[in-house]
């Protein structure tokens, strides 16, 4: 008897997963970083981790903000916020969510080896009222204080107790247990992890919300070369890939069975420099640090023909950029001062010989190759562009996993000259100035890898998180970025444009303004996924 | 073989180079009626020769040098289609690369790191072939065993491993200056063993016959026996592993590059070309790929017929 029920559940089993397998394979250039919520502060990795992990609060796919763990909030006093907790969620484990949770993941993500204590930046405790309701406390009155909340990601107290994973390890590929296992309370759970070769998550049946997507399981495999990335979508094997190489956009759209899928993207990719050494660690022995002149940053500027990058490189898919930021960030000082100092080698070479470097310099270049679009060809025709004015640039090309390692704090910020890309994950200009753009106090410059720090930008800083005011706000952020842009502490370089590639098994997927894939919208044609794995060869183009 | 054994010492190495100079003529003569596709490939090997010594001289744009790159330039198809240019007459990559300079520097760059590797692996593979060879017993077996071992890794795979410890030896901040190097200790640590082990056999054959017999009666050196009457006695064989081995080498390195564990991409092998073009291959811009990939089977397969041919002039049997 119990035999034949196995049988009949099995069977039962069986014809549920063959009906509705709706199963979900993407793939990007890297690998994620790691699960670690509060390590890792990338892209790919946070939207990996936010497919585990829950805030208090979800930033939907149009950037608005909706109740996760969290139901509902009220501002008490102006410093003084109060969260009612949602009751009868489990973590992945079957251990129940509460108030303790919250708690514990507060202390987590404001430890020393937390990248993520920007998302509770100016929260000075988390008070406990009762196991379903807690009340943060802020240093000073934030009016940004729920636009970063939903990168502070909850945590199971047992789960980090039982496995010794209290303490966050900063690092790529951190072999630490939360950074290789995850616990978390969001509508996906992980069931398979090998690092560099696929991520399996399927989805939460006990999830308190109601799923938007319907996909069965969802399968990451990252695909580093341009060219097999594309063949793995045109042939099946993928339902999404992104980015699509841009020479390979055109031909995705002759193609019949799938399309691509194009926006604009809200990060702003620049080039740092090392303003803190007194020594170059280019020049050894020679006691000078060339980037600590900002007529040589200017040089630098000035011999950089952003048009072309945006023009050849980027076959017109990027903004060419004056500004840390992208239009349709909140605080965007506006077009008037997102200009570009002009594409002139002349005053280049002319700088560099006033700087008292006529004959230029050397310098490593620290360049990522699976991160951002076109990430080694913007750099190398940097270092061409910069070669013919006489700086001898060494382009030191390396996997994200290992450039990370080398330009961030965990590396010492071992790096003169690199390029890095940003995304304000609240969408807000401060995220911006916080990590990128100071250096104090306590908790900013975590991606401020050439620690520029100017004490004028920095009081701004300050004066930017506490003001309510719209209008005065946007002021002190107009004062900010002129006084970064007449420093070059940095130096912008483009906005790049979205492009995804979709296989026609994908009905629908939401496209968040940054490069990357938030599961929960994902929503595949019905059926199609096993259908397509029969008829992959038949209707293809040649 | 008669030859050989009449030899004594003084006057071993100049009849040696006669007689390998005479068999090298004679057989270029046969071959050159025989097969024709021995010229033409003993040709483009020549050709290839010069165009790596003379890139400087020879390639119309400078790529080695990138400061001269012009975005501008970037992606034109050959001349002889639409949108060419007689600047650039293989079209250019997307960084505005003119593809022939390119694959003339290109080539330089794989000749000398394999031309250098193999030229180590020979004198690392026929020191230790003689050592061996010479001695016996127990060294010859330790390093004979090791020799197996390696034997039984593919190629790629000891480079792969070498380079990446040579790697993580190395500071980050000297790749770029280190990747060359490496990269050629790591080629020539992967092709000694055949070299050694060809060596060692021939030598022991050698060491018992009556020329070197009379050399030690006479009292001299072993050291001075080995590399001066043994060694010219088995070098034919050598020069051919090591021909042959260049050919193994190029690709490697073209393997190695194309992964992205080469030489830096500053100054492109054949392997980065077709790397840089492998991404622009379903996107039209064939030229990216298929001309260094064209190069790359002309010079592997050139090199590899040249190695057939001084098998075949040089093999006693068949002379």
């Amino acid at each position: 008897m119990a035999i034949v029920l196995l049988l009949v559940n099995l069977l039962a089993a069986f014809l549920a997963s063959s009906a509705t397998a709706e199963i979900f394979r993407y793939s990007t250039t890297g690998d994620i970083l790691g699960l670690d919520p509060h390590t890792n502060n990338e892209g790919t990795t946070n939207a990996m981790k936010m497919n585990i992990y829950e805030g208090l609060l979800h930033r939907a796919w149009d950037l608005s903000l909706h109740p996760a763990l969290a139901t509902q909030w009220q501002q008490v006093e102006p410093t003084r916020w109060r969260f009612n907790l949602r009751q009868g969620v489990k973590f992945h484990n079957g251990n129940t969510f509460d108030a303790d949770d919250v708690l514990v993941s507060f202390d987590r993500i404001r430890s020393s080896q937390s990248d993520m204590s920007y998302a509770v930046g100016t929260v000075s405790s988390i008070n406990k009222i009762d196991a379903y309701t807690i009340e943060l406390v802020t240093t000073v009155p934030d009016p940004t204080l729920l636009l970063a909340l939903p990168a502070f990601l909850i945590m199971d107290q047992q789960w980090l107790e039982q496995n010794e994973a209290m303490q966050p390890v900063r690092g790529t590929m951190a072999g630490n247990f939360a950074n290789t296992h995850a616990n978390g309370t969001g509508p996906f759970r992980l069931v398979e992890r090998q690092a560099d070769t696929r991520t399996v998550l399927e989805p939460n049946a006990d999830w308190w919300g109601e799923p938007r997507h319907n996909i069965t399981k969802a399968i990451f495999q990252p695909i580093a070369n341009d060219a097999t990335r594309v063949a793995a979508l045109l042939t099946g094997e993928m339902d999404l890939i992104y980015p699509v190489p841009l020479q390979d956009i055109d031909r995705i759209n002759r193609t019949d069975h799938v399309r691509t899928l194009e926006g604009p993207e809200l990060r702003t990719i620049f080039l740092g420099f090392d303003q803190w050494r007194d020594e170059s660690l280019d020049m050894p022995g020679s006691g000078r640090n060339p980037f600590k002149d900002v007529r040589v940053r200017r040089a630098v500027y000035h011999a950089i023909d952003e048009q072309a990058i945006a023009r050849v490189v980027m076959r017109g898919a990027a903004r060419p950029a004056g500004l840390m930021i992208a239009p349709g960030i909140n605080g965007y000082p506006g077009e008037p001062m997102d200009q570009r100092l002009p594409y002139d080698p002349a005053m280049a070479k002319r700088l560099l010989a006033e700087a008292g470097y006529p004959d230029g310099f050397p310098v490593t270049f620290d360049c990522p190759t699976d991160r951002y679009v076109k990430d080694e060809a913007i750099c190398t025709a940097i270092v061409s562009m910069l070669q013919r004015v006489g700086i001898r640039v060494i382009p030191n090309f390396q996997t994200k996993t290992l450039y990370f390692d080398k330009i961030s704090i965990k590396g010492g910020n071992r790096t003169s000259f690199f390029l890095l890309g940003w995304t304000p994950n609240t969408f807000d200009v401060f995220n911006t100035l916080q990590n990128v753009m100071t250096m104090h106090p306590e908790g900013h410059g975590i991606f401020n890898c050439g620690r520029y720090s100017n004490p004028e930008v920095e009081q701004l800083t300050v004066q930017i998180q506490r003001e309510t005011d719209p209008q005065k706000r946007d002021a002190l952020v107009r004062e900010a970025f002129r006084i970064h842009q007449e420093d070059v502490g940095h130096i912008p370089l483009h906005q790049q444009y979205l492009a995804w590639g979709m296989a026609d098994t994908v009905a629908e997927i939401k496209q968040r303004p940054f490069n990357d894939v938030d599961l929960r919208y994902v929503v595949m044609r019905s059926g199609t996924a096993a259908a397509a794995q029969t008829s992959s060869g038949g209707d293809r183009k040649p | 073989m008669a030859n050989a054994r009449t030899r004594i010492a003084g006057g071993t190495r100049t009849r040696f180079s006669a007689h390998l100079g005479r068999r090298l003529v004679r057989g270029c003569a046969d071959q050159l009626i025989d097969s024709p596709a021995t010229v033409v490939a003993l040709l483009l090997a020549f050709g290839f020769c010069t165009m790596a010594v003379f890139a400087p001289w020879l390639a119309p744009h400078d790529t080695s040098d990138v400061g001269t790159l012009d975005l501008m330039q970037a992606l034109r198809p050959p001349v002889w289609l639409e949108g060419g240019d007689w600047a650039y007459l293989l079209g250019t990559d997307d960084q505005g690369r003119d593809m022939l300079s390119g694959i003339i520097f290109g080539a330089r760059t794989s000749l000398l790191v394999s031309g250098v590797a193999v030229l180590l692996a020979t004198l690392l593979g026929t020191a230790v072939g003689l050592f061996c060879g010479w001695v016996g017993g127990r060294p010859d077996a330790v390093l004979m065993r090791i020799a197996e071992v390696q034997l039984s890794f593919p190629a790629i795979l000891i480079v792969l491993l070498i380079d990446g410890l040579g790697r993580t030896a190395v500071s980050t901040d000297l790749h770029n200056v280190a990747a060359v190097p490496v990269l050629i200790i790591a080629i020539a640590l992967s092709n000694w063993v055949q070299i050694a082990r060809t060596v060692r056999g021939s030598s022991m054959a050698e060491k018992n016959k009556e020329y070197v017999q009379a050399a030690r009666v006479l009292g001299i050196h072993p050291a001075a026996i080995l590399l001066r009457h043994i060694l010219p006695n088995i070098f034919a064989p050598v020069l051919v592993i090591a021909t042959l081995g260049i050919a193994g080498a190029i690709l490697t390195e073209a393997t190695l590059s194309f992964l992205g564990v080469g030489v830096p991409p500053t100054q492109p092998s054949l392997g980065t070309l077709i790397r840089f073009g492998n991404n622009f291959l379903i996107s039209g811009e064939w030229w990216m790929t298929v001309f260094p990939g064209l190069a790359l089977v002309l010079l592997a397969l050139s090199v590899n017929i040249v190695g057939d041919w001084l098998r075949d002039v040089l093999n006693p049997k068949l002379s």
